[in-house]
């Protein structure tokens, strides 16, 4: 009973708030999020849809603190994220980024690929093994981590992708279009796995997808248009 | 181990471009390794002639060149009876010239001289030196070069001298000289009564300040200074090295201009990757690291090649017939020191601005880059 009650605050956590957020290109020229408010949950999946412009990855960026707002406030539990102290914290300990493309680093293994991150916290080599291992069995790559990336199939590159940005054990997943550079088959099969591993990691997935189909089997759908946000 | 392979991964990646990087650094640093080398060789070896059996030096105050300076016989005469010295060696030096032969160095001694006394004589008898007014005495190599012998009567400048000895020594500057009577010496080049310089002998070395005081006490045109203390105050040692320094020098310095060029071209072929380990948590300070760590890299391999070509290329030098006893290969640690040194100073500078570039790298952008 006392579980259940836990996890039920946990769940009404928010544990991602935009407020009166704006954004805008070209000296003010092209404005992309017109006062966009936004919050979401802990363990929540949550698809942002939208035609292209429409501002999804610009809104992204935002909540990674890879981008500022020109006025509003983002914040990660609590802690506003464009504050500089924060966002080495932001990026390294809450918010992991997986993108259209796998944008890893094809010289190195996946393996090393997946260790970046831990390299960047500090986290010890033992800690970050274990959790590598654990992340590899999950997403069925533990018999390819010492492969180059160039050996790699483009589900394999994305599902590698998925563990890089889960490797510290973020609070939240922000995904660009993370099946869109894949074929039909692969791409139901790494959303399969990206729903599975956020459910299993308790982490809060914000998707910016085109996919309707995908994006309809998510907790909340929210539309954008016109640089803002509309839940149906 | 990750962190190593990010910094030699653009390296391996652009396989020409950090060789010919490599490559300017070490042409420079080999270079700048064989000019100093060779200079302090040369200064060396004059210091040496100089401090033969001798801890001072006495010359002419105020002289740029030891060439010009003119010591009386009169001072001469004096300190060698002072009784804190052993012995008083005057030394006249001259260039000449001969045919083919545009500089030959002369050295006015007189028969007591340790030049003379000590040295290794493979021709003629040391007993016979200075009895009569156009005697001289070779080293092997000017012997060589002006192809005479024993006896022979040879060309010197507008004199012509009768060979009555050659000597073997391992200065190169003594070696490709000639040794003169003093007296004959001075009528040859218009300094009668004068010399060069006096090296002076003492019997406790310890006097050295004692008596570099009492010439200063005495004469007011001379000095005498310690040999060491010659080494560095004098102006043309000076300059010489001032000059391979700076010769050194700008040549690294197009190194580090080749440096920073590549570093620059690898921040830029790498933007996407620096951005992608930004997102991943990099900080500024981990980023600029991977970009000092492969300019470093480039730079210490550069220098160690360039030790290599620079070491092979004084011992080549050394090999070369006409250049024998005035290369002299002796690493002195202090230069490879301070050379290796410079060139790091140089490859961390050259990196100094595609570092800050790098670090400037805004994720957002960067990742929307093709």
């Amino acid at each position: 009973m006392n579980l259940s009650r836990t996890q039920t605050r946990n769940e009404d956590r928010v544990v991602l708030r935009a407020e009166g957020v704006w954004k805008s290109y070209d000296d003010g020229a092209i404005a992309v999020l017109k006062g966009v408010d936004f919050e979401a949950s802990a363990g929540q999946t949550i698809a942002l849809c939208g035609p292209s412009g429409c501002g999804k990855s610009t809104l992204l960026h935002l909540f990674g603190g890879l981008d500022t707002p020109d006025c509003g406030r983002v914040s990660v539990n609590g802690v506003e994220v464009n504050r500089h102290r924060n966002l080495l914290r932001l990026l390294r300990h809450e918010v992991g980024f997986v993108f259209q493309l796998h944008n890893l680093i094809p010289d190195l293994t996946l393996e090393e690929n997946c260790l970046i991150p831990t390299m960047a916290s500090g986290m010890d080599r033992r800690t970050a093994q274990a959790r590598l291992h654990q992340l590899a069995e999950s997403t069925g790559l533990s018999h390819r981590l010492g492969q180059r990336i160039q050996k790699l199939s483009g589900g394999e590159r994305q599902r590698t992708a998925l563990c890089r940005a889960l490797m510290n054990r973020p609070k939240i997943l922000l995904a660009d279009e993370p099946t869109g550079s894949l074929d039909e088959q692969t791409s139901g099969a790494v959303f399969e796995l990206l729903l599975k591993i956020v459910a299993t990691e308790g982490v809060t997935l914000v998707m910016a997808t085109h996919d309707r189909s995908l994006a309809a089997r998510c907790d909340r759908l929210l539309e954008m248009h016109d640089g803002r946000i509309d839940e149906s | 181990m990750i962190f190593l392979k990010l910094i030699v991964t653009n390296l391996r990646r652009h396989r020409i471009r950090s060789f010919i990087s490599i490559a300017g650094i070490a042409f420079s640093v080999a270079a700048m390794l064989t000019v100093v080398t060779v200079l302090q060789g040369a200064i060396g070896m004059f210091s040496g002639i100089l401090s033969s059996d001798s801890e001072v030096i006495v010359f002419e105050r105020n002289v740029s060149d030891l060439f010009f300076s003119s010591v009386p016989a009169a001072a001469l005469d004096e300190i060698s009876h002072w009784s804190m010295v052993a012995h008083a060696d005057p030394v006249l030096f001259g260039i000449v010239s001969s045919a083919d032969h545009p500089i030959i160095t002369c050295f006015g001694v007189t028969a007591d001289d340790t030049r003379i006394r000590k040295a290794a004589w493979i021709a003629g008898d040391k007993l016979t030196f200075a009895q009569h007014s156009d005697d001289v005495v070779l080293g092997e190599r000017s012997a060589e070069f002006l192809s005479a012998k024993l006896g022979d009567h040879v060309p010197i400048g507008h004199g012509v001298f009768h060979v009555i000895g050659i000597l073997k020594t391992a200065n190169g500057f003594e070696d490709g000289g000639v040794f003169m009577p003093l007296k004959s010496a001075q009528v040859f080049f218009h300094k009668e009564g004068n010399s060069s310089v006096i090296t002076i002998k003492l019997r406790n070395k310890d006097d050295a300040v004692l008596f570099k005081n009492r010439v200063k006490a005495r004469f007011s045109t001379l000095i005498g200074l310690e040999d060491a203390e010659f080494t560095r105050s004098y102006s043309q040692f000076k300059i010489l090295k001032a000059t391979a320094w700076a010769v050194g020098g700008c040549g690294l310095l197009l190194g580090g201009f080749g440096v920073a060029n590549t570093m620059i071209m690898s921040v830029f072929t790498r933007i996407r990757e620096i951005a992608i380990l930004r997102v991943c948590g990099f900080s500024n300070t981990q980023i600029a690291a991977m970009i000092f760590g492969e300019s470093a890299v480039i730079t210490l391999l550069g220098a160690m090649l360039g030790l290599l070509i620079g070491t092979s290329l004084l011992y080549a030098l050394k090999l070369i017939p006409a250049l024998h006893g005035y290369v002299d290969v002796t690493l002195q640690p202090v230069v490879l020191f301070i050379v290796v040194l410079m060139t790091l100073a140089t490859g961390l500078a050259g990196a100094l601005y595609p570092a800050a570039y790098a670090m400037r790298i805004r994720a957002v952008e960067a990742l929307r880059f093709e």
